[in-house]
């Protein structure tokens, strides 16, 4: 692996990715005052999806970092979506059986 | 000279597999969240309006902006600005502190109440409610103690940036200090809403 140094972030673009997730935070709790049924969890998630993509990207420097980094994550992100997703494939029928 | 073996960009990899098993370990607890979550829906709705939001609200705001703080370390140090450096870990170490304050007196509040595993409270409470709540101490009692290795992680890195043992040339360890520092944000990023956020 090479021995490349990152350029160091600006202050700015950490502060900016600051307060974009402190105005996310505010949506989320916003949202969850209003009872929309199902869609509130899936409003939660969504945001809370897109402020560990703020995080990830630019606060973890994963945009800078090769593409080694990048597909290590999603590699990661897929397995979890399968154990999460064969999981309620058991949970969510299992009152069809006896 | 002596031929010195240095790679960065692999301890920097090497942290990020670490941090990956890290997010199996918290999965597992949101897994059991989730099914949960399906079969007593009702009560997890119930148990969930018994948290405080604004303990919840006011931890995630500190968090995040312990990730700032910790962020703008790094720049620091590649400027080579030492002394900002450092004021910035002293920062996010007095924010991780602020945390567990805020977590004291949130648990404390529950516990008065009569809210914690195994208790009388909780047991009449039926199966529902019980299980939100040895998930939400379990749960967040696990992510506590990352918030506790993290910032004595961010201390000792201070104190090797002081020494000069961390410097503007090397400085992964600091590095790989902030990323544990913002898979504890992440993991807040998703309990928060979970669990106090539900209606």
């Amino acid at each position: 692996m090479s021995e490349e140094k990152h350029e160091p972030v600006p202050y700015r673009t950490f502060i900016l990715t600051w307060v974009a997730l402190l105005v996310l935070t505010v949506i989320t709790v916003a949202v969850a005052q209003v009872d929309l049924g199902a869609l509130n969890i899936w409003v939660a998630l969504s945001v809370a999806s897109c402020k560990s993509a703020l995080v990830l990207l630019i606060f973890m420097h994963l945009k800078q970092e090769t593409l080694l980094f990048k597909i290590g994550l999603l590699i990661m992100i897929v397995i979890l979506a399968i154990f999460i997703g064969l999981t309620f494939t058991d949970v969510l029928y299992r009152e069809v059986l006896p | 000279m002596s031929h010195e073996h240095r790679d960065d960009t692999g301890a920097r990899f090497g942290m990020w597999l670490f941090l990956y098993t890290e997010v199996i370990l918290f999965s597992g607890l949101f897994l059991l969240y989730g099914v949960a979550v399906t079969k007593y829906t009702d009560a997890y709705i119930l148990a969930s309006n018994k948290l405080n939001v604004w303990f919840g609200a006011v931890n995630t705001v500190v968090l995040l902006t312990s990730s700032l703080t910790i962020a703008l370390a790094i720049t620091a140090i590649q400027r080579n600005r030492i002394r900002t450096c450092i004021n910035l870990c002293v920062v996010t170490i007095a924010l991780a502190i602020l945390f567990l304050i805020n977590k004291y007196f949130e648990w404390s509040h529950e516990i008065s109440l009569g809210i914690y595993p195994a208790s009388e409270t909780l047991l009449e409470m039926g199966p529902g409610v019980a299980s939100f709540f040895n998930l939400y101490y379990f749960t967040a009692g696990l992510h506590g103690l990352h918030v506790l290795i993290g910032a004595t992680l961010i201390g000792v890195v201070a104190v090797l940036v002081a020494r000069g043992k961390v410097t503007s040339d090397r400085y992964v360890l600091l590095e790989n200090s902030a990323l544990y520092w913002h898979l504890v944000d992440l993991v807040w990023i998703f309990l928060f809403p979970l669990y106090y956020l539900i209606i």
